[in-house]
């Protein structure tokens, strides 16, 4: 069916398509409409979940996990603090090989007290052993939160999902939205290691160094094989649904000279940008990265790369620079643009293009 | 692609309006986006919300720095707002208020969509309100048709007084 929808309600739209057992969450600002929508469907009866409310977001990351080990499909949605707070127990989720769907609405970190788009808060969580997905669009918010479970519950995978949507930008746009039957596109969760709730037993779970090293590794793993699943769940998506989507978007990149890569709404608005470039003459193209994590091999050399980080690493360098130094082996001109909910136009990205200054590091509209 | 900025007060339905017209723009066959600016809204407070239409699917999602029309539900924030600032030369003003006025010059339309709310005892919390009689005034002027202004408020609320008072707003709007 084709409507209008924010890239919350788009969410909580799949989530009532795909229909989890669960759904434990607590609200916070840009996120709250999600979860709001959901309990919504759960009481007008249009969803058969079973929804806690709980008293902070760590509890429900540890409420997921409680039904997520039983074999249960669970999600949650949460944004910055509420992602900080449940920090702890994020990294349970993906040690414990739980496949757990969570929305992030990427918001930025106080103080100061501040509740507009920034990539930080997720990119906090890289390194928990969590998938990650950007979206830029209210349709790939729907599409991207469809196609995550059938990931995470895939037994190649088994790894928890994370899709980040830009707040208030995404989260509280109104866009078109073409919802789906889903079928048995994601196929009914069997989670191989589920305990027996019909036989309850406690254990000693003090996990010596050779065998955790072994659980790391064996994630890791996993983390590599869910490239394949990835590809062939997209592709099987696109087989179905028509939309098709990739580790990357790119937009006239085949004869770029210069390429701006970046994650989120920017990566659309740079889409702006690069039509208006080539009128100028310019060959330029926009890469928008969509999974972070695993991270793609992409094919940048030959040419100048701008990169937009709406994120920064202290003392270090914009998380996404210094990826694609570390990862294909280029020296970016690192815009850091867009904290806080800075606006980021077409205009400023052609901009960057324009004055780029290949290996330097630039912060839109604070330095020289 | 055709930009509508939307100057209200918090509490009058001016995000509303934008969803509305972005959803009536839809029904049209067109692209569409809405999306409010979050600052510190509260009741009361001056607040803008965007739409977008467009034959084309849109990119954009930076304010609209110089619309093509300038929607103004509570003159009273002009006062401290400059609701002008980067209409277009040849732009428009669509005004709330009870008699007609000329606004910097630009092509405006003031149609008393207070009023019509009260007639048609739209007020919620003490406030009437003026995001469904508006969508009639933009229809109006041609920006969506009437009918999809219709099935969008129909479809966003189920008490038809939404819809009469659009349609009074429509009859009204002297072009």
């Amino acid at each position: 069916m084709l409507t209008i929808a924010t890239g919350n309600k788009a969410v909580a739209a799949a989530i009532k398509e795909i229909r989890p057992d669960v759904v434990a969450a607590y609200p916070i600002t840009p996120q709250t409409e999600i979860v709001e929508q959901i309990a919504e469907y759960v009481t007008s009866g249009e969803l058969d979940s079973r929804y806690i409310p709980v008293e902070s977001e760590h509890s429900a990351m540890a409420a997921c996990i409680g039904a997520s080990v039983t074999g249960a499909r669970s999600f949650t949605a949460t944004s910055s603090h509420g992602l900080f707070y449940m920090h702890e127990m994020v990294n349970w989720a993906a040690g414990g090989r739980l496949p757990i769907v969570m929305a992030n609405v990427n918001r930025a970190l106080g103080p100061g007290w501040n509740v507009w788009a920034e990539h930080t808060d997720s990119l906090q969580e890289r390194d928990t052993g969590w998938l990650q997905v950007y979206v830029s669009t209210v349709q790939e918010a729907y599409d991207a939160t469809l196609m995550a479970f059938r990931i995470a519950e895939h037994h190649d995978v088994l790894l928890p999902v994370m899709i980040n949507l830009d707040g208030f930008t995404l989260s509280h746009i109104m866009q078109s939205l073409e919802t789906v039957e889903l079928g048995d596109f994601v196929p009914p969760i069997n989670l191989p290691y589920a305990i027996d709730t019909a036989s309850p037993r406690g254990y000693g779970t003090l996990t010596g160094p050779n065998d955790y090293f072994r659980f790391r590794w064996d994630m890791e793993r996993s983390m590599r094989d869910s490239v394949a699943v990835i590809r062939e769940t997209e592709d099987e998506f696109a087989r179905r649904f028509g939309r098709s989507y990739g580790f990357t978007e790119d937009y006239h990149c085949d004869d770029a000279d210069v390429v701006v890569v970046s994650m989120g709404t920017i990566g659309k608005e740079a889409e702006v940008a690069v039509d208006q470039l080539r009128r100028e003459g310019m060959k330029a193209g926009s890469m928008r990265l969509r999974w972070l994590r695993p991270f793609p091999d992409l094919d940048l050399s030959g040419r100048d790369v701008v990169v937009i980080d709406r994120d920064y690493s202290f003392g270090f360098g914009g998380v996404l620079a210094q990826s694609l130094k570390a990862k294909c082996g280029v020296d970016p001109f690192s815009v850091i643009a867009g904290l806080g909910g800075q606006e980021v136009t077409y205009d400023d990205i052609a901009s960057f293009v324009r004055d780029r200054r290949i290996g330097e590091e630039h912060w839109f509209g604070v330095s020289d | 692609m055709y930009e509508i900025r939307i100057h209200s007060r918090g509490g009058q339905g001016g995000v509303t309006a934008a969803r509305l017209l972005a959803l009536a723009a839809f029904r049209d066959g067109k692209y569409a986006t809405a999306c409010p600016f979050y600052g510190a809204e509260r009741r009361g407070a001056p607040v803008v919300s965007f739409v977008r239409i467009d034959d084309h699917p849109i990119r954009v999602y930076s304010q609209i720095r110089s619309p093509d029309l300038v929607v103004v539900l509570d003159s009273s924030v002009m006062e401290t707002v400059d609701v002008l600032q980067g209409l277009k030369e040849e732009g428009t003003v669509l005004i709330n208020a009870t008699h007609g006025m000329d606004v910097g010059g630009y092509r405006t339309y003031s149609i008393d969509l207070t009023g019509i709310a009260l007639r048609e005892n739209l007020v919620v919390a003490g406030s009437p309100i003026l995001n469904t009689p508006v969508l009639g005034a933009l229809a109006k002027m041609d920006i969506v048709s009437v009918e999809s202004v219709t099935s969008a408020i129909s479809e966003m609320f189920s008490d038809e007084r939404n819809v009469k008072a659009a349609q009074a707003a429509f009859q009204e709007l002297v072009i």
